[in-house]
């Protein structure tokens, strides 16, 4: 009797699991993004040859990484507006290094610390002197990208160093960004998952007080949720950086808005305490794969953004219906 | 008792004292600017690069005040510039594409915008999308409209005059002003002046007591969501004039520009504190600032790093204020 009783409840707690896993955001993009490839590969089957699907990964790969440090700072209930600034100021830095002579693993780590070291700024104005992370992002998205085209004039920068291009190396024949891609979901995933820092970021973005009084710091965890942000967006901005033979110095327009929505599409919810990586990296991939669709399907791309607009208001939309249903549920 | 009365009365009258400060602490910033930047250039202190200035502002300026409302109810509205965008385009469209008299393509193009914005409205209050989502979706969806719609093509040549909206004066004074001021008034006494106004704020403050207070809080956010799109239509309409031409990517970014004009005029982006007066003062000083600058050589891209700097100091500056303030009680 004694030993049956667990085995039971293993048993009922793994359907539970699997209906847990099936009725996950996860598996509803991953579901999508299937369907996408069925269908649209049905019409035109070059859509799902190998080179257009290695291209839309390889493109998109850095919007997906930034989306990770997004997820998690949306997780403990704030934004990143300047993320597209930031990443724009970076690649050319990156850039500038790499072609005034310096080490290309140079070029390659000074904007991960800087990206770090304006993190840890914002974050600082955020945790301690408690000003909005929406006001002060949206403040510093002016300074970066003023600062960026005063100083540059939006010029292009080429004669890259050969071995600059980091993005266009491979990994045991895989392409780098997509590496980066899947290592960084992962290690993310696990570290928010099962480290006890990773579940403060979740505490504190579903109640900082209740937080508080269990202990967590909410300025310790909000500084090391942005420090940690800043580190996903320095690699996003070298992939960015190293993925085309020159670098235009200007900020990429809505890259802001590229990676909040795969970070919201991934089913991290705008208030805080909920969500995973794992999501935001499918939702990357599935906006892209729409993206790259539309031409295969003679659907001009001007369409797009109306695209991604449905697709974010649909998630959003069943999102709160499941939300919803489960709370009648009990 | 009075200790109790006292404990009553003082968070209100702290608060307005807040707002006052916060405004105070703008009107100096604005002072020192204008005297600093009129010794740096002849022509910035002149009527005519005033009244210019205004005619830039006004589009901004008709955004910023229903964004007041929003932020003051403790919401966001993400999607104006992108409605303005569409509107743009459903002007040009439905009068050179679909044939349309001008004056009634200014109509459809009008009532778009209210539609965009009613839409806003009534997924965040009948399906309880938060406005961040919500007009972030809208934000891309709007846009894109206005991109698939447009087929990248731009409208060109309207009649005479259309123009008297953006490049025309009354009385010597930019149209577009004129309507600005007029919006600006009417905006102003329904904030501070009457119980939809009252509401507002109640509403930032704690929407659940609103609720219960009997406030019909659904209704009156649909209103000013609504509200919000109408405005960006006109402003769209103004730009369209102005620049004689419609294309796709008007008003990018423009939701940024009035967000910043709102907070920098102390709206909490929390909601339940504001005033129009704040966003009028912040709306000025972005405005000549930029203007300012220009003038006296910086280039037009460093003069929204200035901006940007502006907006986090006066928010950082209020919030020492407000902090040192109440460390002394």
């Amino acid at each position: 009797m004694a030993t049956t009783a667990p085995q039971v409840d293993t048993a009922s707690a793994a359907t539970a699991a699997l209906r847990r896993i099936v009725g996950s955001q996860e598996a509803v993009l991953f579901l999508a993004i299937c369907l996408l490839l069925v269908v649209v590969g049905g019409i035109n089957p070059r859509y799902v040859a190998e080179r257009n699907l290695e291209s839309m990964l390889l493109g998109n790969a850095y919007i997906a990484v930034a989306a990770i440090g997004m997820s998690m700072l949306i997780i403990s209930g704030n934004i990143d507006i300047s993320v597209g600034s930031l990443i724009g100021v970076l690649a050319t830095i990156s850039g500038t290094l790499a072609t005034a002579g310096y080490p290309i693993v140079v070029a390659w780590l000074v904007p991960l610390a800087l990206s770090m070291l304006y993190m840890a700024l914002v974050g600082a104005i955020v945790a301690y002197l408690r000003i909005p992370s929406i006001v002060v992002t949206l403040g510093m998205l002016s300074i970066l990208k003023g600062g960026l085209i005063s100083a540059t004039g939006g010029t292009w920068i080429s004669n890259l160093p050969a071995g600059y291009h980091l993005a266009q190396m491979q990994l045991l024949g895989l392409p780098m960004p997509v590496c980066f891609m899947v290592v960084l979901t992962a290690a993310a995933a696990l570290w928010m998952r099962y480290s006890a820092a990773g579940r403060a970021v979740y505490a504190v973005g579903g109640n900082a007080e209740a937080a508080r009084l269990a202990g967590i710091s909410r300025e310790r965890t909000l500084m090391m949720v942005f420090i940690v942000h800043g580190l996903f967006v320095g690699i996003a901005s070298v992939l960015f950086a190293t993925q085309l033979s020159i670098i235009q110095s200007t900020v990429p327009p809505n890259l802001e808005l590229s990676i909040i929505t795969a970070s919201l599409v991934g089913g991290v919810s705008i208030l805080g305490g909920t969500g995973t990586v794992i999501g935001s990296t499918l939702a990357a991939i599935l906006i892209a794969a729409i993206g790259s669709s539309l031409i295969f399907v003679n659907i001009s791309p001007y369409w797009l953004r109306a695209v991604q607009g449905i697709l974010i208001l649909l998630t959003v939309l069943a999102d709160l219906m499941r939300r919803r249903r489960r709370a009648v549920r009990g | 008792m009075t200790g109790e009365a006292r404990a009553v009365g003082q968070p209100l009258a702290r608060l307005r004292g807040l707002a006052f400060r916060h405004e105070g602490v703008l009107l100096t910033i604005l002072v020192a600017a204008l005297g600093v930047l009129a010794l740096q250039s002849d022509v910035f202190l002149t009527a005519d690069n005033l009244l210019n200035q205004g005619r830039l502002m006004a589009e901004v300026g008709l955004v910023a005040l229903p964004m007041t409302f929003v932020i003051v109810t403790g919401g966001i509205d993400l999607s104006v510039g992108s409605v303005l965008g569409l509107c743009a385009i459903v002007l040009g469209y439905s009068w050179k594409n679909l044939g349309l008299p001008l004056e009634g393509a200014i109509v459809v193009a009008l009532a778009t915008g209210t539609a965009a914005g009613f839409v806003n409205g009534w997924f965040i209050t009948r399906v309880r999308v938060p406005p961040l989502i919500m007009t972030l979706a809208t934000l891309a969806l709007y846009r894109g409209l206005a991109e698939g719609i447009s087929q990248a093509h731009s409208v060109r040549g309207y009649p005479d005059w259309f123009f008297v909206l953006g490049q025309g004066d009354v009385l010597g004074v930019p149209t577009q002003l004129w309507i600005l001021l007029l919006a600006l008034i009417l905006c102003a006494v329904a904030l501070a002046r009457t119980t939809f106004g009252r509401a507002l704020y109640a509403i930032g403050h704690n929407e659940v007591a609103a609720r219960f207070s009997g406030i019909p809080v659904d209704r009156y956010k649909l209103a000013i969501y609504t509200f919000s799109g109408f405005m960006a239509g006109l402003a769209g309409c103004i730009f369209v004039s102005r620049v004689s031409t419609t294309r796709s990517d008007m008003g990018t970014g423009l939701e940024l520009d009035a967000i910043a004009a709102v907070v920098l005029g102390g709206t909490s982006i929390f909601g339940g504190v504001g005033t129009i007066a704040g966003t009028a003062i912040g709306l000025v000083l972005i405005q000549l600032l930029k203007n300012g600058l220009a003038l006296t050589g910086v280039k037009g891209d460093a003069t929204i790093v200035v901006i940007g700097t502006v907006l986090i100091l006066s928010i950082l500056v209020t919030n020492f204020v407000q902090r040192r303030q109440e460390g002394d009680r």
